[in-house]
């Protein structure tokens, strides 16, 4: 029973930087996860436009039908967003926290470009070992 | 989806969660993106005009449905990202929160889509959004001197919406 179905993370000009899914039905490449990624920039960014009241930072949290989707923008424009089951608490720790992982093992690696794809291995381990946190924390509830 | 219990009203609208008036706006389009209805009780932020707000809104919605539709992660067989869907078909959405405002959307398998913005802690408005649509069936669908496709001027509709909206939690 997973909780997160997916974690993306897209640059200020909305590329696709990183994309992990942890077991949703259905295949989708690269290309797809590519569009979605772009497509949900876009939206973020009209989200925007459309508000009635100023100072609008973009969509936070949308409810379909069968997922939520929680978004969490850093001060430079980089997105997080995960996809979890509809009614999932405390995403917005979690995408917090992957930020900070972010800041700590991406960003200070000497050998990542900015805005560029991450291959960072420690990056990967501690996001990993987050998740599977947040997981426990779910099924011991 | 189950809209259409009876054909009147149900007797009791769904009770407002708190006093108050916190929608912002609220608008109609059918399916082939006409705006039938906006209304807005409190909008301090205009940045486009009425016809360009009403483009992206519709647009807004379409995207955000064949986003859905696409990352839906249940289902095994999803499609090509942006392949036209009927209404009902595929997996929507039925609300999204910024910071300043919450949109509830609501699609009826005729393809009409109501839209209501409220303020960013209000809580689930589906059953709301439904009682719309049946204000809707009941004062517009039903009124002889409407026909289908057209802005709406319905005086009765107007007023009782706004009577139910400004109660709305």
């Amino acid at each position: 029973m997973a909780a997160i179905y997916s974690l993306y993370i897209i640059n200020k000009s909305g590329g696709l930087i990183f994309y992990k899914d942890y077991g949703s039905a259905g295949r989708m490449d690269t290309n797809d996860s590519l569009r979605l990624a772009s497509l949900w920039h876009s939206m973020h960014a009209i989200s925007q436009q459309l508000s009635p009241v100023p100072n609008c930072a973009g969509i936070e949290l949308l409810q379909a039908d069968t997922f939520d989707l929680h978004c969490f923008q850093s001060l430079t424009g980089t997105k997080f967003f995960v996809v979890c089951e509809p009614g999932t608490q405390h995403m917005e720790g979690l995408l917090k926290h992957i930020y900070e992982l972010y800041t700590d093992y991406v960003l200070k690696n000497p050998f990542y470009e900015m805005e560029m794809p991450i291959r960072c291995e420690l990056f990967d381990i501690n996001l990993a070992q987050a998740v599977q946190k947040d997981r426990v924390a779910l099924l011991a509830r | 989806m189950q809209f259409f219990g009876g054909s009147e009203i149900s007797p009791s609208p769904p009770a407002p969660t708190a006093s108050g008036n916190n929608a912002h706006m609220l608008y109609i389009f059918n399916r082939n993106g006409v705006c039938l209805l906006y209304r807005e009780w409190n909008r301090p932020l205009k940045t486009l005009s009425a016809q360009q707000d009403h483009k992206l809104m519709f647009g807004l919605l379409f995207s955000l449905k064949s986003l859905t539709t696409k990352m839906d992660p249940t289902s095994v067989d999803k499609g090509n990202l942006g392949v036209p869907q009927l209404p009902g078909q595929g997996c929507s959405f039925h609300s999204f929160r910024t910071n300043t405002y919450k949109l509830n959307f609501m699609e009826s398998p005729s393809g009409i889509k109501i839209i209501l913005v409220t303020h960013p802690r209000t809580g689930d408005l589906r059953e709301s959004l439904k009682y719309i649509y049946n204000l809707y069936v009941e004062y517009v669908v039903k009124s002889p001197l409407y026909s289908p496709g057209t802005q709406i001027m319905c005086e009765l509709f107007n007023t009782t919406l706004d009577l139910y909206v400004r109660g709305l939690g």
